[in-house]
């Protein structure tokens, strides 16, 4: 039987477009613009889920974004809110938590064990014996359980967009409006956002049927949509704050990051339950959940209603019933009818019944309410000499509100209790908040309006700079319109504080006396408030129980800070768009064509190997072994390169690294070694002098921005007088090395590379297939080696024509993992490979590096000096047996000895020159210096002997990349 | 994300720049106990610091004093109030 109204004036439905979609297998017809609750409600069905932890049947609750007993699930989504989410054509729904049917749930029986499972039962009862953990967490899991993931999920990213404005004005209720329009006429740049699809907040559903409020609705909502100054986000919610005002507003389509100078806090309150037995029935809910229901829906929430008030809204709510056609029982008033307005003596004309100084003792009904048992009320105390019983189907609850300030309380916000109002009221703002309306305690449409104006005035005059002091309690209201203790205790208890959680009033007091007795205990124990509402509905009578209880005020039993976010944000909204910037080299398409496999080096993608996924190990080797039989080129693009110039170049590379570059002859170029203030290697490079002012440094990929601001703050700090130029982008490099490197190179420039005139370790600037260049001969690889550096615009060219003059010889691309085989077979370390954050130059074996003697200062002197004869590690070589497989020595395997941890594997590989594999090793002295042997630990627990052996492993006294190879070949 | 009130640029989304810590003189001439301290200790107490600030974009040092418990920025220093000779 269709519970639906006439066409309500306001309604957010559109009829003339219907919808069919399923619950539990069963086909329900809905019409566009309803949300799943709506739509069930309207068919008849009002069990809309089962609670978290007792399975007990659960109705509406709120209507108000977070009604978490109705929850569902779709073959996408998890956690779909019945009170939010719209229905769509097709849409297949089954509830949550649930074992069987939502009417005849399995698990219902969990709820007759109540007794059994007081607060913190888990805690107490699952911990012992460990062993049986596993099994119990399962078992909680399936029985305690929300909605279930989709494992078979699609990606869903929703890109980010960024906004800027002056003022965010949260809330597009009365208030909100008249806050956004006031501070719009000002000249303000004004963003309004509102959760729900429309603006107009309560005016549009508690003041629906008020003909004084028509008005205020009509000029408001025009002048917003107006205003070129406004721009109004419905459907948004501004889900946390951080500093700056920087606000996340979650939007159907994704978040918006939005960044504005001033907000203004205009989000209203939040109907709080009354707390009595069975208050969690189907056809019990708060009374601005029955208007919701009516002016948004149109749906009738039942035939008999009962109303329990301790305000003014409540007549207001019984007044809307009677107008929807539902059959008014009674008011039940928890304090006197002397003291309600104008709205109590409509109803009192009506003939409606009213019961003053009284509560519900009880809510009574299987799966829904039947009828309520209603007892006199004084001073918090039921007389239950003097019940009665009244049949009905429906009890609304206005007993009272809470400010929705989370976002203020992150701010840094403070609320403290007005018992005027009894209610917790902003007390302190932070610099650029600023609240109005309901939130700070103005219950009038004139008074919201007054309040909004002001606050406006105030945010204006804020970012003006010339800020005004307002103050906060002028336009609230001098009645309460919260009871101080809507609570009624019951021996046999269901009388729920926390509907996320299935919390009850005497769970509450059982945690206090166990001692946790203060608000951030007690949430945490008793979980109070830690559901998916985050205790919307929960905390402020969890506080007003505590105060109670422990005998304090209020403001001393505190509250607790909702954190970012403070409403469930679907992950795919939070994942974004990935979003990583990624550098290629000049030369990356000529890669791709020659089918290179790429990895990430830092930010940049360079060429792992050349060849198919499938023969790596022998791509490697094959490319290893045309550096050392014939020619290999590798691109080094990457590499940092600096130009440093200026009288003081000399000086600041000296200061800079370890090793004089002072004395840097011209032409030539010196191992450049970076150390921190604590002597730990930080970066290492070459530097290189062009002439008596100017030098090329290059830095290690990943450091490379990190040494050009090292050596940019000791210029700062020194006032030195250079000038840095970082060409890390500007230009390519190219290495090419292998004993033909100097014949091919020579065919292809004027530069002369005879031995004689271009040693090792010199540079030269010169031309290269018409392009300017400048070389320098390197040993990374152990091989006879130029560094080509020249323009990225020639990078492709000089690479082509060099692939073509090295034609003849074999030339051979190698990449990343050929270069490291190479360099380990020459001992070369790679800073951050092989040395960590602790490693000084004495650990890694350089202490030629180190010139403590003949350099007055460099950066981390003092600290080499205290630890050069403190060393507790050194880097060595090891070589493993002949015939060991290949990949069982990894990298970071451990290096024991009986069962003490003295070292570890840094760099490990086959050595192809060699024939077996070969491998760095940080280990601990003394053993670095008496050991022969060690045994390294790896994955399956097996111990593999390895020998150490002097460095370099190969090549030792460098022979080949200092002689002309071909003329001793 | 953060702004940074740099008072001679203006606020700036703090992912702009790198902050480079407090500004110190290296004890040059320093015993062993001076040095460690100068290394590994930091003065975390609240007040106004002098910081380095490094603004990626432009390239550019800023020292600023900053008062660590407001986390505002409340002035800044010309760099060559901060230069130290190097020893040579």
């Amino acid at each position: 039987m269709s519970s639906r109204l006439n066409p309500q004036p306001l309604e957010w439905i559109d009829r003339s477009e219907q919808i069919t979609f399923t619950l539990e297998g069963k086909s329900y017809k809905a019409f566009k613009g309803d949300c799943v609750t709506s739509a069930l409600l309207a068919s008849g069905r009002q069990l809309l889920g089962r609670s978290f932890k007792y399975h007990r049947p659960r109705g509406v609750l709120s209507l108000a974004n977070h009604d978490v007993n109705a929850l569902f699930q779709s073959e996408s989504h998890p956690n779909l809110r019945g009170d939010v989410t719209q229905v769509t054509e097709g849409l297949t729904l089954r509830p949550c938590n649930v074992q069987g049917s939502l009417d005849h749930d399995r698990d219902s029986w969990i709820g007759h064990l109540s007794r059994f499972m007081p607060v913190g039962f888990y805690y107490k009862a699952f911990h012992k014996p460990r062993r049986l953990f596993p099994v119990w967490e399962k078992l909680i899991r399936r029985k305690a359980g929300l909605g279930e993931v989709n494992t078979q999920w699609t990606v869903e990213r929703q890109p980010k967009s960024y906004v800027y404005a002056d003022l965010l004005v949260i809330g597009g209720g009365a208030s909100g409006m008249q806050a956004a329009l006031s501070a719009a006429q000002a000249g303000l740049d004004v963003v309004l956002v509102d959760e729900n699809p429309h603006l107009g907040g309560s005016l549009d559903y508690q003041l629906v049927n008020e003909t004084a409020a028509a008005g205020h609705r009509e000029r408001l909502k025009s002048a917003v949509h107006q205003n070129p100054g406004i721009r109004v986000l419905c459907s948004t919610l501004a889900c946390g704050w951080y500093t700056d005002h920087y606000l996340p507003l979650l939007t159907p389509t994704g978040i918006i990051k939005l960044r504005s100078r001033a907000v203004i806090h205009a989000g209203g309150v939040m109907e709080q339950p009354a707390v009595f037995r069975h208050n969690d029935l189907p056809g019990v809910m708060l009374a601005s959940a029955a208007q919701r229901l009516i002016s948004r829906y149109a749906i009738k929430p039942g035939k008999r209603a009962v109303v329990l008030t301790a305000n003014d809204e409540g007549y207001r709510a019984a007044l809307d019933l009677q107008t929807a056609g539902v059959e008014l029982v009674a008011v039940i008033d928890m304090g006197a009818l002397s003291s309600r307005g104008e709205w109590a003596r409509k109803l009192v004309d009506l003939g409606v019944p009213v019961w003053q100084q009284s509560c519900v003792y009880e809510a009574c009904g299987a799966t829904r309410l039947e009828q309520v048992v209603l007892a006199p009320w004084h001073q918090g105390e039921c007389d239950l000499s003097r019940t009665e019983t009244l049949a009905c189907d429906l009890l609304l609850m206005s007993t009272g509100w809470s400010s929705a300030a989370q976002l203020v309380y992150q701010a840094g916000g403070k609320l403290s209790y007005q018992p005027g109002l009894e209610q917790l009221l902003p007390s302190h703002l932070p610099d650029g908040i600023f609240v109005c309306g309901r939130l700070n305690g103005a219950y009038t449409l004139e008074q919201r309006l007054a309040d909004a104006r002001a606050a406006a005035e105030e945010a204006v005059a804020w970012l003006a700079g010339t800020p005004i002091s307002r103050d906060l309690a002028a336009c609230r209201d001098d009645q309460p319109h919260s009871h101080p203790w809507p609570i009624v205790e019951h021996p046999k208890g269901k009388n729920f504080i926390d509907f996320d959680e299935d919390l009850q009033l005497r769970d509450l007091i059982h945690a206090m006396q166990e001692g946790f007795d203060n608000i951030e205990l007690l949430k945490r124990f008793s979980t109070v408030g830690m559901g998916p509402s985050q205790g919307k509905h929960a905390n402020m009578n969890a506080i007003r129980v505590l105060a109670r209880y422990q005998g304090v005020s209020i403001d001393a039993a505190g509250s607790t800070t909702a954190r970012p976010f403070f409403h469930p944000v679907p992950v795919a909204a939070l994942a974004g768009r990935r979003f990583r910037p990624q550098r290629l080299t000049a030369l990356h398409q000529q890669h791709q064509q020659s089918g290179a496999q790429f990895m990430e080096a830092g930010v940049w993608l360079r060429p792992e190997y050349y060849g198919p996924a499938e023969q790596r190990r022998s791509s490697i080797q094959a490319e290893v072994q045309a550096v050392r039989e014939a020619l290999g080129i590798i691109d080094v693009s990457t590499l940092g390169k600096i130009e440093v110039m200026g009288p003081d170049a000399a000086r600041l590379l000296d200061c800079a690294y370890t090793m004089k570059m002072s004395t840097l002859a011209v032409g030539m170029t010196r191992y450049a070694l970076m150390v921190d203030d604590s002597g730990v290697i930080v970066d290492d490079g070459i530097v290189g002098r062009i002439c008596d002012d100017r030098f090329y440094v290059t830095a290690t990929t990943s450091h490379a921005d990190a040494t050009f601001k090292q050596l940019s703050k000791l210029i700062q700090c020194a006032g030195l007088n250079v000038r840095l130029v970082n060409r890390t982008g500007s230009l390519a490099a190219i290495n090419l090395a292998g004993p033909h490197s100097r014949r091919v190179l020579q065919s292809l420039t004027d530069i002369d590379l005879d031995d004689a005139v271009f040693p090792y370790l010199g540079m030269r600037e010169g031309q290269l297939c018409g392009y300017p260049v400048r070389l320098i001969r390197v040993g990374f690889v152990g091989e006879l080696g130029y560094e080509i550096h020249l323009p990225h615009s020639a990078a492709v060219t000089v690479w082509q024509a060099l692939m073509q003059a090295g034609s003849s010889v074999g030339i051979r691309p190698f990449g990343v993992e050929a270069q490291r085989i190479l360099r380990l077979e020459k001992g070369h370390l790679i800073v951050g490979q092989d040395t960590d954050g602790l490693t000084n130059p004495y650990e890694a074996g350089m202490a030629w590096a180190v010139p403590l003697k003949s350099k007055v200062w460099f950066t981390g002197k003092p600290s080499l000096a205290l630890l050069q004869s403190r060393c507790q590690r050194r880097l060595v070589g090891l070589r493993l047996a002949p015939g060991t497989p290949q990949d069982q020595v990894k990298e970071c395997h451990l290096i024991m000895a009986a069962e003490a941890m003295v070292g570890r594997v840094t760099s490990v590989a086959f050595s192809p020159s060699l024939g077996v594999v070969i491998a760095l090793a940080m280990l601990d002295l003394p053993l670095a210096d008496t050991a022969e042997q060690v045994e390294i630990q790896v994955d399956d627990g097996q111990r593999i002997q390895a020998q150490l052996t002097s460095l370099p492993f190969y090549d030792p006294d460098g022979a080949r990349q200092r002689v002309n190879l071909e003329e001793v070949a | 994300m953060k702004l940074l009130d740099c008072p001679v640029i203006g606020a700036r989304p703090i992912s702009e720049f790198d902050y480079m810590g407090e500004v110190r003189v290296p004890p040059f001439e320093a015993d062993e106990a001076a040095w460690s301290d100068y290394v590994f200790n930091r003065n975390g107490a609240p007040g106004v610091l002098r910081e380095w600030w490094y603004h990626r974009p432009s390239g550019r040092w800023y020292v600023l004093m900053r008062d660590t418990l407001t986390d505002r920025v409340v002035g800044h220093v010309d760099l060559a109030e901060v230069r130290y000779e190097l020893p040579s």
